[in-house]
């Protein structure tokens, strides 16, 4: 038989059973494309959440005062109880370390910013020049915080995107004067808007010198210290030498907790891999479910597939001649459902994409092709076995179904 | 020519044997007219069956043409039924799918035929059977009879030097009938073994030769 002629055949028994070809698509293209949606959906809640953690920049360190015993991240982040304040001279004294890179003192704090009749309750943060690399800001006019003596309180501010447009509209922010409290402050930057942190929007932050916002809240206590190491081999060094450190300042009590972006960069991400994994546990499911609907059509197609066996052989197909007809029909559904199921799954990924832009939602290879590698398997084996075992009768008990 | 010798057929149902041939010995010459009958159940079918490879005796031996048939391999039985036998069924058995020129295409094309001579022979031969018009109807949209004779006109388009026919007639009307007997006697005019079986004792005593079956073994073998 020629293979040309093979191919006609299969196709042609597909085209012209219709119906059943179309359920069997359907089928398939539904298994394969609830998995590829819903892992996708897993992995780009995964990537978003570790995305966020990487934008803070993956060598880190966090100094929060306080002591706490727990060693999970989030405890301690929200742990408040403060027995001694942390200072900028401890804050001096780290960034003084060999091991450190880059190094910025934190205060948070919210007033009310008033520019003209245009009021507003602002969160404030106040640290020093440093703070635009370790947390991977840009500007987007302007300079950032000047550099130099970090307790010299100078009235200048940084402004987010959306402080910009609440209080300034249209009009030029730079140069301009913003009153924080009861103290004024010269804008002489704007924040680009994408940069992206945990629990503050960068867009709706004004940033002013750590001394100044000391002054503006009376307090010396800082919030955080926020330290970058140089390598990230030397990340637990580091550690031990910030606790001496601050230590041996606070009359030997080891009175902070000492926090790495990749402890809670991790636990997110042992999470939300048990999230993937749930969700592509969801997808097997419709696999499996997609599959019995294959095998379904199939058993049901086989006795009539069976007489047409017997018709076949009994005009002279030999039984490799059977088995390569069907095998060529169930590898052209297979493939065509595949192919369909990818579509359909690319085109809700690329929907869901759309409508929440932040999330990246591509399935992960190994789900793809788990979903059509056991599609076209279902596809195969309930399409093959039954020819085969059909083949394989004498022609007249074929002939009779 | 044909030849049965000692042909056993038995099948088991249940935990009963049913004895359907029983030691049947039988030579058919070539270009012989023969006819098949008997009750129900008499095994007129499984020896048509058996002639036509499409079921295995128990024990004896088939020679066809002086070759023994019985113990070849299932692929030397398929490329001998494509060759030499031609096969018509009761129930037409066309692929349902597939127009009729397709349906008596489809042995040249498991034979490995080039399409352009594939085309050629079908032509010829639906041209011989008045089908031209119906070439590209499906079965569906055929009568009773139109379907038995593209069903001829598969079994004969490999020039086969046997045609064995079961219940040719069972299906259709008296008229179209008459009409596949004529057909089928033409074809055995022009040379070819034909075997009918039928219940239609009309159709069964215009054969040359008449055999009569009852449980399993020839009673009567009468010719003229």
């Amino acid at each position: 038989m020629r293979l040309g002629d093979t191919g006609k055949f299969a196709a042609q028994s597909l085209i012209r059973a219709r119906g059943r070809t179309l359920l069997m698509l359907l089928a398939m293209s539904i298994g394969v494309s609830a998995v590829v949606i819903l892992t996708g959906l897993g992995e780009g809640a995964r990537r978003f959440v570790t995305g966020e953690f990487a934008s803070l920049g993956t060598n880190l360190v966090i100094v929060i005062p306080g002591r706490s015993e727990t060693t999970g991240g989030a405890a301690a982040l929200m742990a408040g109880e403060t027995p001694r304040d942390l200072t900028v001279d401890d804050y001096l004294a780290l960034s003084r370390n060999p091991l450190v890179s880059l190094a910025a003192p934190v205060m948070v704090g919210a007033a009310g910013a008033a520019r003209g009749r245009l009021e507003r309750e602002i969160s404030v943060v106040g640290t020093t020049s440093e703070f635009l690399k370790i947390r991977h800001l840009s500007m987007d006019r302007g300079k950032f915080l000047p550099g130099g003596d970090p307790s010299r309180a100078v009235n200048v501010c940084v402004i987010g995107e959306k402080i910009k447009q609440e209080l300034f509209g249209k009009e030029q922010a730079l140069g301009e004067w913003l009153r924080l409290g009861d103290r004024r402050f010269r804008v002489i930057g704007v924040l680009a808007t994408g940069g992206r942190s945990i629990g503050v929007d960068i867009q709706e932050l004004v940033v002013i010198p750590v001394a100044s916002a000391q002054a503006l809240f009376n307090s010396p206590g800082l919030f955080r210290i926020l330290v970058e190491a140089r390598s990230r081999d030397v990340m637990p060094r580091l550690q031990d030498q910030i606790r001496r450190t601050i230590a041996e300042r606070h009359q030997g009590e080891e009175d902070v907790t000492v926090v790495t972006q990749d402890a809670v960069l991790a636990t997110f991400d042992n999470i939300l891999r048990a999230l993937t994994f749930t969700v592509g546990g969801i997808g097997a499911i419709s696999l499996a479910v997609a599959g019995i609907l294959i095998m379904n059509i199939m058993l049901v197609a086989v006795s009539q597939r069976t007489r047409e066996i017997g018709l076949l052989k009994a005009v002279g197909a030999t039984r490799g001649q059977v088995t390569m007809l069907f095998l060529s029909e169930a590898v052209l559904l297979a493939s065509l459902g595949g192919l369909l199921g990818l579509l359909l799954g690319y085109l809700g990924t690329t929907a869901i994409h759309g409508v929440y832009p932040d999330m990246d939602s591509q399935a992960p290879l190994w789900a793809v092709l788990a979903a059509i590698g056991v599609s076209s398997l279902t596809g195969l084996v309930f399409g093959i076995v039954p020819a085969r075992r059909a083949a394989a009768l004498e022609p007249v008990e074929a002939l009779n179904g | 020519m044909i030849t049965l010798e000692g042909i056993n057929r038995i099948f088991q149902v249940g935990d009963q044997q049913v004895h359907a041939l029983d030691d049947i010995s039988l030579t058919i010459q070539p270009g012989e007219y023969l006819s098949l009958m008997g009750p129900s159940g008499s095994g007129k079918s499984t020896l048509l069956n058996i002639l036509g490879l499409l079921d295995k005796p128990t024990s004896g031996r088939y020679l066809l043409e002086g070759r023994e048939v019985t113990s070849l391999s299932d692929d030397e039985q398929a490329s001998v039924r494509g060759e030499k036998i031609g096969f018509v069924f009761q129930f037409f058995h066309l692929v349902p799918r597939m127009s009729a020129f397709e349906n008596v295409e489809l042995p040249l094309v498991l034979a490995g035929m080039a399409p352009s001579v594939r085309r050629e022979r079908v032509h010829v031969i639906l041209e011989q059977l008045g089908l031209m018009d119906r070439a590209h109807h499906r079965p569906d949209q055929l009568s009773g009879g139109q379907r038995q004779r593209i069903a001829i006109a598969r079994a004969t388009i490999m020039k086969p030097s046997l045609l064995l026919a079961d219940e040719p007639t069972g299906n259709l009307d008296s008229r179209s009938g008459t009409d596949v007997v004529e057909v089928l006697e033409q074809l055995n005019a022009g040379g070819i073994t034909l075997v009918v079986v039928t219940h239609d004792g009309q159709v069964g005593k215009r054969a040359g030769r008449r055999l009569r079956m009852v449980d399993g073994a020839i009673v009567k073998d009468e010719r003229g």
